[in-house]
């Protein structure tokens, strides 16, 4: 059995990466074209690593399942990027970022990885800079910032509301370097369906061809999983329709411990949902909750009626208003983390104040702002006793010039203009904190298996503040892990190139044949979706924002019976050697099936309320949720051993030397 | 409401390919229009047919992926918007629409709706970046000053999300606009301007060679464009290659 180690290194906190990176192993230049290195997923993580291997020398072959790494989906990030610049001079610091992560986490991320995640946090921007990612500049030419939630200071870069989009094009393009240079070899619209290990390491992959249906063999000296989150688990997410585990659960089948996967962010801002033939959730910025002002009809009555179309939001008086993050957390308002916020939608919205007709949104206002903005442009532009109008033109074009293109998003999906009456926002799954467990260096507990980005558990504990994803994407793709990877291979230079032909590909091709075959065979009688829904229902109701025992214990029942009927009646139309995005589909919510029971039984055996976890038995008197730090200020790392309900537990204490535990608290 | 969808058939590369007519009906105004494609295509998987392939996957109009000409129009009849935003309540009961994947000959079907932009991956690898290692030893971002309206200029060409209906749109299948757009996110910043010459010989060469046609400026381009990119960025482009090429 493996034991685990995180490899944390010695020395003070502040001191740890960089003395830990004077004697770190390392690979010389001439051997480096020697070694061969796998990534899968060029997202962020992904796209970043491939292109700072090959630039070290190591011959990267990199993987994705669309076709170009620039549609991965860290393109859809909308808000910005944390760095402690601290440009605004509002007493921002590194400690102050990594105390922020930690504690916005509520306790549960490792101390030393997110203080070096905060250390390099400002080279990231210095980098994308000169890659020419076009930031937000103030009209002295300098970068902007902007506040995301969970924090007191401004520390976010942003390129308006398409953050996410500039950073990858920016990876994307020192990918693309490198791929001219023949220093990455690029494979796309292919599809990891299994790593292979030999004596032990991770030497290789088994990949679908997504356009002519072949399996291939791939051999490496290391394997890198840059895949991205499990939110599709709930079928409804703010995920991408392709965003899968698949490669994060096939490792974990083949050795590495999966940790903490109910750790799950349930994001405020989305716009709610509209009906059974829905097939995603779109994402409005946290960067809107700057200036939106979030509410619900402080009378029931006023609820109702706007339920059933009767009133509408503008006709409600201030007064009959209820802020209700202003008016329970005075110190953050609107600006709380995500996690909370998300329960006091739920609660609004359980306690029967949801302003649509299901019931299920609240209000996300922009008035205030437009008036605040119009009243400061009329002065700038020395406009006397500006009427109105005048006002309310001037702060529109100033909302729209900082969120133009969510608001135009907004107005296609609800045909509604959010500009003249409130936005209707609810939570949806978003991002997961959870995943492969890793060490200090990035690496499984399968040697020479490494985990980058959101598929990897290590940064943002129970809970992940805005504008920290992209952070800690770029940080493990740019200047943890092209570091960390050489500590490992040093011992590899001798092993020359590694062949696909031993019985260890053929096992592992094999396994992958058989069930694809199966599938194609099947004839059953319900299409993948059909299933995919029925599990996302249960994860929703059973798992989502609130959680107890009685239903968790129910939800690992159900989905065990899904499975069962999966693998009995699913239908997988068309054959193996061919485009055929039905067999794409039912690989992956295979997987789900799996990792959905996995991730009950951990919030299951997870009895306190932490982050984005909520265990409806631990709340305090006033409804809050409530750590438990005598028995659970630890990782759940879990073994797989055959079956999800028999995997087994093992526990990474978590030390906090830095920084005192605390009770959470925005009031 | 109930439609009637004529949608192009085809199985692989080599299969000549023809349209097929479906009917689709109980049809909700506030679907998205990959929706109620998702509707067809779970009908036809309970009728064992084959469903139709269409690449998607954001579907919140930001990864490029989905590529449908729609009605003749590159991403359907709305304006600033991908395919995967455009919603139903843009069409009425009893329409026909016709829906037919992205045309160009640079641009050859893989199977039914879905199309191979690999020549847009080569375009970019032939100069679409800044030389700039990223181990993170460069200076610090605050060190250039930009003029907030040329970082403005920058990143409004730099919104292009590489999905293909700028060459859809025009007549001679022409990439200008989407070259024009890395160009000229290039060409506005400081960063950008050391290798600007190569870069912009470099990208139009590899443009003539995926075989893309020539722009002769009818517009169609920004028109469609679902990030309104502007043809401002082919004048640009222009006179990038003029000064580059004397």
């Amino acid at each position: 059995m493996t034991t685990l180690n995180s490899r944390i290194p010695e020395g003070p906190i502040k001191d740890k990466w960089t003395l830990y990176k004077d004697k770190i192993n390392l690979v010389n230049p001439a051997n480096k074209r020697n070694i061969d290195i796998i990534v899968i997923g060029t997202g962020l993580a992904g796209g970043s690593a491939a292109a700072t291997l090959a630039e070290l020398g190591y011959n990267v072959k990199a993987f994705a399942y669309q076709d170009s790494p620039r549609r991965a989906h860290s393109i859809a990030a909308q808000g910005g990027i944390n760095a402690a610049k601290n440009y605004m001079g509002d007493g921002d610091s590194n400690y102050r970022l990594f105390y922020d992560t930690v504690k916005g986490g509520d306790y549960r991320s490792r101390e030393a990885n997110v203080y070096r995640l905060a250390e390099v946090s400002g080279n990231i921007i210095d980098q994308c800079v000169a890659q020419g990612v076009p930031f937000a500049r103030d009209y002295g030419g300098l970068l902007d910032n902007r506040s995301f939630g969970g924090v007191l200071v401004s520390r976010t870069f942003y390129a308006k509301g398409q953050t996410g989009q500039q950073l990858l094009l920016g990876a994307y393009s020192a990918m693309n370097r490198q791929i001219a240079r023949g220093k990455i070899e690029m494979f796309n619209r292919h599809e990891m369906l299994d790593v292979v290990k030999i004596d032990g390491k991770a030497r290789g992959i088994i990949a679908r061809n997504l356009i002519t249906g072949e399996i291939e063999r791939h051999s490496a000296h290391a394997v890198v999983v840059a895949t991205g989150g499990y939110g599709n688990v709930y079928f409804l997410s703010t995920n991408a329709m392709g965003s899968n585990a698949t490669a994060a659960w096939k490792i974990h089948k083949k050795g590495a411990y999966f940790a903490n996967p109910c750790f799950t962010q349930i994001h405020p801002t989305c716009i709610p949902r509209s009906g059974d033939y829905q097939s995603k959730l779109t994402l409005m910025s946290e960067s809107l909750r700057n200036d939106g002002r979030i509410w619900v009809p402080a009378k029931i009555e006023d609820a109702k009626a706007i339920q059933q179309g009767k009133l509408k939001p503008i006709q409600i008086a201030e007064e009959n208003r209820d802020y209700y993050l202003e008016r329970r957390y005075p110190a953050f308002g609107n600006l709380v983390p995500r996690d909370v916020a998300s329960r006091a939608a739920k609660e609004r919205c359980d306690a029967g104040f949801g302003v649509n007709a299901t019931g299920e949104a609240v209000y996300l206002d922009f008035a205030s702002a437009i008036k605040r903005y119009g009243t400061e442009q009329a002065k700038i532009h020395g406009i006397h006793n500006p009427s109105v109008e005048k006002i309310t033109e001037l702060g529109e074009a100033v909302i729209e010039e900082k969120y133009g293109n969510l608001f135009q998003m907004y107005e296609k999906i609800i045909d509604e203009n959010p500009y003249k009456t409130p936005m209707m926002i609810y939570p949806a799954t978003h991002y997961t904190m959870g995943g492969i467990w890793v060490d200090y260096n990035l690496m499984t507990t399968v040697p020479g298996l490494y985990c980058i980005g959101e598929a990897n558990f290590s940064d943002h504990g129970a809970n992940r503040l805005g504008a920290s994803a992209l952070m800690q994407g770029l940080a493990d793709g740019y200047f943890v892990l092209p570091y960390t990877i050489g500590d490992y291979l040093a011992d590899d230079i001798r092993t020359g190139k590694i062949s696909t032909d031993g019985p260890e590909f053929d096992a592992a091709e094999k396994e992958i044949k058989d069930k694809l075959d199966f599938f194609i065979n099947n004839k059953g009688t319900h299409s993948v979706d059909y299933f995919h829904k029925k599990l996302g229902l249960v994860m929703w109701n059973k798992v989502g924002m609130a959680r107890n025992e009685k239903h968790l214990k129910e939800a690992i029942k159900e989905i065990q019976e899904i499975r069962e009927d999966f693998w009995k009646n699913v239908k997988v139309p068309g054959s193996l050697y061919e485009f055929n995005q039905e067999l794409e589909k039912a690989g992956r919510v295979a997987d789900f099936l799996e990792l959905g029971e996995l991730f009950a039984k951990d919030a299951l055996e997870r009895e306190e309320s932490c982050g984005g976890h909520f265990r409806e038995e631990h709340i305090t008197d006033d409804g809050e949720a409530k750590r438990d730090d005598v028995n659970f200020a630890y990782v759940a790392a879990w073994e797989y051993t055959g079956k999800p309900s028999e995997a087994i537990l093992h526990k990474e204490e978590l030390e906090f030397k830095d920084i005192e535990l605390k009770t959470r608290s925005y009031k | 409401m109930n439609l009637t969808l004529k949608i192009w058939r085809q199985k692989g590369p080599q299969d000549k390919g023809q349209m097929v007519e479906y009917k689709v009906t109980d049809i909700s105004e506030h679907m998205s229009f990959l929706e109620m494609m998702d509707v067809l295509n779970e009908s036809l998987v309970a009728k064992n047919e084959e469903p139709i392939a269409f690449d998607h996957d954001c579907r919140e109009g930001i990864c490029g992926m989905c590529s449908l000409q729609i009605n003749g129009e590159p991403h359907g009849p709305d304006r600033g918007i991908t395919t995967c935003q455009l919603h139903m309540r843009m069409f009425k009961d009893g329409d026909t629409i016709y829906i037919e994947p992205f045309r160009a000959n640079a641009f050859p079907v893989i199977k039914d709706l879905v199309v191979d932009r690999m020549s847009f991956e080569r375009i970019q690898q032939a100069g679409g970046y800044i030389s700039v290692n990223t181990s993170g030893n460069t200076q610090d971002a605050n060190s250039i000053p930009i003029p907030k309206h040329n970082a403005d200029l920058s990143m409004d060409a730099a919104a292009c999300i590489g999905c293909g209906a700028c060459v859809a749109s025009c007549k001679n299948s022409s990439a200008m606009l989407f070259v024009a757009a890395k160009v000229s996110q290039f060409a506005l910043l400081p960063q950008g301007k050391i290798e600007a010459t190569d870069r912009v010989k470099n990208m139009v060469a590899q443009m003539d060679l995926e075989g893309f046609g020539n722009c002769t400026n009818t517009g169609a381009c920004e028109i469609e464009c679902p990030k309104g990119i502007s043809i401002e960025n082919i004048a640009r482009l222009n006179r990038e290659y003029l000064t580059a090429s004397i």
